[in-house]
């Protein structure tokens, strides 16, 4: 079991009902009002999703492989396109020195593979003090706070 | 030129204590190979044939004589004494240890250079007119746009791990393109509409590699502040749809093809639609901010043609051919671009020593503001000299080998690394070059062939522009022997009407020991069919392909 962890170190693991995307859509009626996570391959983009998303309390995407960079673009999606304010986690091929994007992209917990130091990964999230873009957590980009 | 305030510095002290970390835990061995690369890429670290390279950014082109000086003490302290300038305006030591590389980094750090993504499959340096900020045909000084995409670029938490790599060109001259902005995943054509307003006119998905594909049109007219939610827009469809299945599909011109560009244009700015009017976008401050840092110099108040100088053009010949070739008009009076070539006989194209850049830093200090630029031409360029100070100009740089007066001429080859030093080369680059420089080193024979670009790579992955080059030279694998294909009629836009075109090939390839009479037979057919002091790719266009392949390869039977 991979390691479990928030931006501040481990945490445990909350049991929910596990569903695809395309269990959703052909279940919806059945499976909405349940504690629900749903599974997003990479290949699955967040429109597929879109507003229903705020039925989950979890959506989880995974990354096949690390340097697959499309998680990124449907966290942030999820998070400021489709205003998902549920627990976002990223699962699959979970490495240290990915999880500084994936925090700004939007993710809040992280099954980091179980090869993976948890100390290093900790530190991780505090790599950069300064970012030039706005992300998902932080709607000014710098230049907007440099002249203010 | 833009100085880094705290914030930029900060950062990037922080991506080389991030870097440094990585390296440490990756010698340790808790980082497996695999997984290290896209680190080390992404730090612009390539592991290649002999050694590793290090490709530092400069930034668009542009640096200063103490960035110049880190760069040469790098060469000195780290590597063999010597530094290349690549294509894309950057520069690469060949011979650093892998261990060493974050000092060298923490190192330029401290003069504000460094070699973010200039590798990986990322958004790498955006690069632009060689010439910004001192013509006088630009509309505007595109240099605040590109230092605007850099630094939004820079740790983009979302387009990291891309498909593939990433690339952005800025034109700001009408009617030319100077930067080859239709051969990059965007190029950004900066525009003056009907009411005045700076824009941009948006083309995507250009670019050379396997399948060489010109840029379409996205945008015609883009409001200046909304370049950066527009870019993200973009490459956020990009970063989606992009394939990822096969590396060489996987550029963003194979999705425009793929989609088709009315189809991309809808994704595009259906995504843009919701956040073109959010905190992303630049505000009018933000835009000062930054053109403030482009300011001119403080240029005197000159008048063009100065006395001693017209005395010294009438006087020497060599000094006025190397004015007519390598010296342009400047946008003040009484002063000039002058452009020092790095394609000296007997070493390769773009090749610096630590002496030499010394030497350079030295000049710029002492004739240009101590500013400095790169090129795509892989030469460097004094931006602001007096004209009453070109003849000194002159002599010291043909006393330190960087006056040969050949500046858009046959010799002025664009080639890369190719077999010598690149792991992924098909055939050696340099010796071609070498061969093609000794064989018609003859500078009166060059100036009557008048422009004449020859692009050379060693592999499909184009790093030489050999398809827009006029004569274009690619090496090819046969059966474990190095042949070399050659293609004619490439252009990169530049000043030319007819605008950007890709080479077509001539035919089969040739041999090392063959290239330099194949191209004796182009240039001896081109001599006899011009007309009228054509250029080289006048005569193409004007005459075709077939005339051009019968002189070398025979009449077909
Ligand atoms: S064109 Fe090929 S051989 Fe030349 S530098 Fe690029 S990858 Fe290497």
């Amino acid at each position: 079991m991979a390691n479990l962890l928030n931006t501040e170190g481990p945490v445990q693991d909350t049991e929910l009902t596990q569903v695809t995307l395309e269990e959703w859509k052909e279940n919806r009626d059945s499976l909405s009002g349940q504690n629900l996570e749903l599974t997003l391959e990479s290949s699955e983009t967040a429109d597929l999703i879109g507003d229903d998303s705020a039925s989950f309390q979890r959506i989880s995407i995974n990354f096949p492989k690390f340097a697959d960079g499309r998680g990124y673009s449907a966290a942030r999606l999820l998070r400021e396109r489709f205003a998902y304010k549920g627990e976002l986690r990223a699962t699959g091929d979970v490495l240290i020195d990915q999880l500084y994007f994936m925090k700004r992209c939007g993710f809040d917990t992280f099954a980091l593979r179980d090869d993976q130091i948890i100390e290093d990964a900790i530190a991780a999230f505090s790599t950069f003090t300064v970012n030039y873009q706005n992300d998902a957590n932080d709607q000014q980009p710098l230049f907007r706070r440099r002249l203010s | 030129m833009y100085i880094y305030d705290q914030h930029d510095q900060q950062l990037l002290n922080e991506r080389v204590a991030q870097f440094k970390n990585q390296m440490e835990r990756y010698l340790a061995g808790k980082i497996p190979e695999e997984e290290f690369l896209p680190l080390r890429l992404q730090n612009g670290i390539y592991v290649q044939r002999y050694a590793p390279m290090l490709r530092v950014a400069v930034p668009y082109g542009q640096m200063n004589s103490a960035q110049m000086r880190a760069l040469a003490k790098v060469a000195r302290d780290y590597d063999k004494g010597y530094a290349h300038f690549s294509t894309r305006q950057n520069v690469q030591f060949n011979w650093p240890e892998l261990e060493q590389c974050p000092q060298i980094l923490a190192d330029l750090a401290e003069v504000q250079m460094h070699a973010v993504q200039t590798s990986g499959n990322c958004i790498r340096n955006t690069t632009t007119d060689e010439y910004a900020g001192v013509i006088a045909e630009e509309i505007v000084d595109p240099r605040p746009y590109c230092e605007i995409i850099r630094q939004w670029s820079t740790f983009h938490p979302e387009f990291a791990y891309l498909p593939r790599k990433f690339k952005i060109a800025v034109n700001s001259v009408p009617n030319e393109d100077r930067a080859a902005i239709t051969m990059h995943d965007i190029g950004l054509n900066i525009v003056k509409n009907d009411a005045g307003d700076i824009g941009y006119r948006v083309l995507v998905g250009g670019g050379l590699g396997r399948t060489p594909i010109l840029g379409e049109e996205i945008r015609s007219f883009l409001a200046e502040d909304d370049l950066l939610t527009y870019l993200d827009a973009i490459i956020r469809v990009y970063n989606q749809f992009g394939r990822r299945d096969n590396k060489y599909k996987a550029r963003i011109k194979i999705l425009v093809k793929a989609l088709g560009v009315d189809r991309m244009r809808e994704l595009v700015e259906d995504e843009w639609n919701r956040i073109k009017d959010g905190e992303g976008k630049l505000t009018q401050a933000e835009l000062e901010r930054v053109k403030g840092h482009f300011t001119d110099p403080a240029y005197k108040a000159l008048s063009n043609e100065p006395e001693a100088f017209v005395a010294a053009r009438t006087e020497n010949a060599a000094f006025a051919r190397w004015l007519g070739r390598n010296v342009r008009s400047h946008k003040k009076d009484g002063y000039a671009v002058v452009t020092l070539t790095l394609k000296q006989i007997g070493t390769p194209p773009g090749d610096v020593t630590a002496e030499q850049m010394d030497q350079v830093a030295e000049l710029s200090d002492e004739f240009s503001f101590g500013e400095l630029r790169s090129t795509h031409q892989q030469n460097l360029v004094l931006p602001d000299v007096e004209q009453s100070q070109l003849f000194e100009v002159w002599q010291r740089a043909k006393a330190i080998g960087m006056a040969t007066p050949t500046l858009g001429l046959l010799t002025d080859m664009i080639c890369c690394p190719g077999g010598d030093f690149c792991a992924l080369a098909n055939a050696k680059s340099i010796p071609v070059a070498e061969d093609i420089q000794a064989r018609f080193e003859n500078l009166d024979y060059q100036h009557d062939l008048g422009e004449i670009d020859l692009n050379i790579s060693g592999c499909m992955n184009a790093c030489g522009h050999h398809h827009i080059g006029n004569i274009g030279v690619l090496g090819v694998d046969k059966k474990g022997e190095e042949f070399y294909q050659v293609s004619l009629g490439g252009n990169s836009g530049g000043n030319d009407a007819h605008g950007s075109s890709l080479g077509k090939i001539l035919g089969p390839s040739f041999a090392r020991v063959d290239m330099p009479d194949v191209i004796a037979k182009i240039l001896d057919f081109f001599v006899a069919q011009r007309i009228d002091g054509e250029t080289f790719l006048e005569v193409y266009r004007r005459i075709g392909h077939a005339p051009f392949k019968e002189a070398v390869y025979g009449k077909s039977a």
